[in-house]
């Protein structure tokens, strides 16, 4: 029988030499006369054992991690092809704590399947969903979506059957879905390993918000930075295409559906909804004023979904297995489940799927085993660059967006960067401010110039040019900011930076003229 | 080849593109794309035959063109090299990998070598957040940039 051997294609283990350790498997595959293939798939999500070559054997699949090329022949004697032991086994992958841990809903297959195989699609569950959903009427659709409670995974935490709903009920001769796969928050690559390791379900997901709503196009509007989430969902697309998935009868369906991949260009406010579809339809990435709502005057002015690429991933989970299913994941008002991304100096660094409610210290120091430097954590950014900066005096906080809130802090799509105890507090409220002044889209002045004001007076705190003044001038700025913004990107910006003053404010202090003098 | 001449070639072959692209629902950024592609930058002289065959003004296309980091308007060095400075990096001394990249290479960010061997630029994420710091080497991606790796691209880029 052929044995199967899974290496990744996923961006983050080609980061870490997946390709050169492919050549070498396939060479000793040649050389060896082995009946064995290689499957190229998506992540696991745990990056600190990538690249992670899986065998499929009688027993299950057998893993080893992190390897090298260099280990690749040593492996090979060992009996790799059969699940032999070797210094780098990890045996049975589901049983590695990092994943027994986990429940994946919305990734449940990424890391196990061929990404470009439908038919391993289907074995593993997939396109049951959409089956679900063609066979009912639209707002039933939207029903279940809204009962199973998801709330949009890009950042402002909107029901996401609310927002469906407003584009069903909104007559037009054409809508849209757009797929917001801008994910410019550092920290994040959930979206990333998605589109890299399960392409059909986020194309199975955008298929069924098309079909609740009456839309009969979709775009996914993915960063340039991301040149292999772009070719796998291409790839995808044509593969979906040729299926009958995605076309004019979708599935043998009366339903139409088809989809485009589009590639921003280099701008971090293009993630914001407006901005974005400005950018598709051509236009200076520049934010709009709402209303109108994108779901009543959207792309080309058209009723629009536009969703997260998490967002929409996690519909056909919820097609499949029902809203109630979903709603019994998490807490409060936040239910189903997060990939919660650990990032930045974290031992155990990768993608966590669970339920809402972890909290923050049992993500950071026991899934994610503390720093990688092993010197103390001293904070962590939580939601991108525009989420506040958490010291350990609230890691009780649960990982709930209401909860964050009252904690002056955001969830926003769930990357944490872990950092620390040589973190200087007042350089990152200063990298936050000049981010802010990089990015701006120049529509409104607070954001705009407030940024760069930001900036010069934390250097002038840094220089110990009247501090006292200068903190009261920065907090004055950022309330400016607060208010006087129209989006979340001049909006948001005061909340990394005021974060880092309020818990930090040690690190804003003048140095001491002894120390400042050596 | 006169400059004239090359001109005229950029021209045409520009005109093709935007042909064939126009019919797609929003094309100025796909075209763009495409002409950076073909060109290495977006040469000034296509953009009037851009903003002709979408009806728009020459302004409205050189403002798109300016509005986003990735079009360039002349042709960046032959390798480009993207360092990530956003947060999760710099948790991980990014700072410190960026000032010895730059140092290796002898050129800032946003420069291009005088041998014209690559161009630096400074990237605010590429969802290798776990695998910090990250770099883009020509489309390639790097991730756990140290020392080796430093001196691996600055041979890559130099050879
Ligand atoms: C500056 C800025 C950047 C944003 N970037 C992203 C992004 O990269 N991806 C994303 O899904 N949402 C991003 N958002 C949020 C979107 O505006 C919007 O809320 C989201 O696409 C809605 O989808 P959801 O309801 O599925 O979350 C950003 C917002 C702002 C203000
Ligand atoms: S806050 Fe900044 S990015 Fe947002 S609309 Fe205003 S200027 Fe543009
Ligand atoms: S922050 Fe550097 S890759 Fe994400």
């Amino acid at each position: 029988m052929t044995v199967t051997i899974y290496i990744p294609r996923d961006s983050g283990a080609l980061a870490l030499g997946a390709e050169k350790v492919a050549k070498a498997v396939a060479q000793e595959i040649e050389t060896r006369g082995l009946d064995a293939k290689i499957v190229r798939n998506g992540s696991r999500g745990l990056y600190w054992l990538e690249p992670m070559v899986e065998v499929a054997t009688e027993a299950g699949r057998v893993a080893y991690g992190p390897i090298s090329a260099k280990d690749v022949a040593s492996l090979f004697d060992a009996g790799l092809a059969s699940g032999g032991e070797h210094k780098l086994s990890l045996g049975d992958p589901e049983k590695i704590p990092f994943l027994a841990k986990q429940t994946r809903l919305t990734f449940a297959r990424c890391g196990i399947t061929d990404p470009l195989s439908l038919e391993d699609y289907r074995n593993h569950g997939g396109l049951k969903g959409l089956e679900n959903a063609i066979a009912m009427t639209p707002a039933d659709v939207v029903k279940q979506v809204t009962d199973s409670g998801l709330r949009g995974r890009g950042g402002a935490g909107f029901p996401t059957g609310i927002k469906w709903k407003t584009v069903l009920d909104t007559t037009a001769d054409r809508k849209y879905i757009v797929c917001n796969a801008d994910e410019g928050d550092s920290a994040t690559f959930a979206d990333r390993m998605i589109m890299e390791g399960d392409p059909f379900v986020l194309i199975e997901g955008m298929t069924i918000a098309g079909i609740a709503t009456g839309a009969t196009k979709g775009f996914v509007y993915i960063r340039s930075e991301y040149p292999h989430a772009v070719a796998t969902m291409q790839k995808a697309v044509e593969v979906a295409r040729k299926a009958g998935v995605l076309g004019v009868n979708v599935m043998g369906s009366p339903n139409a559906f088809d989809m485009e991949i589009r590639v921003g260009a280099g701008a971090y406010v293009c993630g914001e909804e407006t901005s974005l579809l400005n950018s598709l339809e051509g236009k200076r990435g520049i934010v709009r004023a709402k209303p109108p709502l994108p779901a009543i005057q959207g792309l080309f002015g058209k009723p629009t979904v536009i969703n997260n690429v998490i967002s929409l991933a996690s519909v056909p989970i919820v097609m499949d297995r029902g809203a109630q299913h979903y709603k019994d994941f998490g807490m409060g008002r936040s239910r189903g489940t997060i990939p919660i991304q650990i990032a930045g100096n974290a031992k155990h660094g990768g993608l966590f799927e669970a339920a809402f409610g972890l909290t923050l210290g049992e993500i950071v120091d026991e899934i994610g085993g503390g720093t990688v430097t092993g010197r103390p954590v001293k904070a962590v950014q939580v939601g991108g660059p525009l989420g506040a900066y958490f010291p350990r005096s609230l890691f009780d906080t649960p990982f709930d967006y209401e909860a964050f809130a009252a904690k002056d802090g955001l969830i926003g799509h769930a990357g944490i960067t872990v950092f620390d105890d040589s973190a200087d507090m007042l350089k990152q409220a200063r990298f936050a401010m000049e981010f802010c002044a990089i990015e701006s889209c120049g529509k409104c002045t607070p954001c705009r110039i407030g940024s760069t004001r930001g900036v010069e007076t934390i250097d002038k705190i840094a220089h110990n040019i009247e501090p006292e003044k200068n903190l009261a001038l920065v907090t004055d700025l950022c309330n400016t900011m607060k208010f006087g913004s129209l989006c979340a990107l001049g909006g948001f910006t005061p909340y990394p930076v005021m974060s880092a003053i309020n818990h930090f404010p040690e690190d804003f202090r003048p140095t001491p003229v002894a120390q400042a003098a050596e | 080849m006169s400059m004239q001449a090359a001109s005229t070639q950029i021209a045409s072959r520009a005109a093709a593109i935007v042909d064939e692209m126009k019919a797609l629902e929003g094309p100025l950024l796909p075209i763009l794309h495409e002409i950076q592609e073909e060109f290495g930058h977006v040469p000034a002289e296509t953009l009037p035959i851009i903003a002709k065959v979408l009806n728009i003004s020459n302004a409205e296309v050189h403002g798109v063109v300016t509005f986003y980091h990735d079009y360039r308007n002349h042709p960046a060095g032959r390798h480009v090299l993207k360092v990530c400075r956003a947060e999760a990096c710099q948790s991980m001394g990014g700072d410190a990998i960026a000032a010895q990249i730059s140092q290796a290479l002898g050129i800032g960010f946003h420069e291009t070598a005088k041998d014209n061997s690559v161009t630096l630029e400074p990237v605010y994420c590429l969802g290798l957040c776990a695998c910090a710091p990250a770099a883009m080497l020509d489309g390639e991606v790097i991730g756990r940039l140290d020392a080796d790796k430093i001196e691996e691209i600055v041979r890559e880029v130099r050879s």
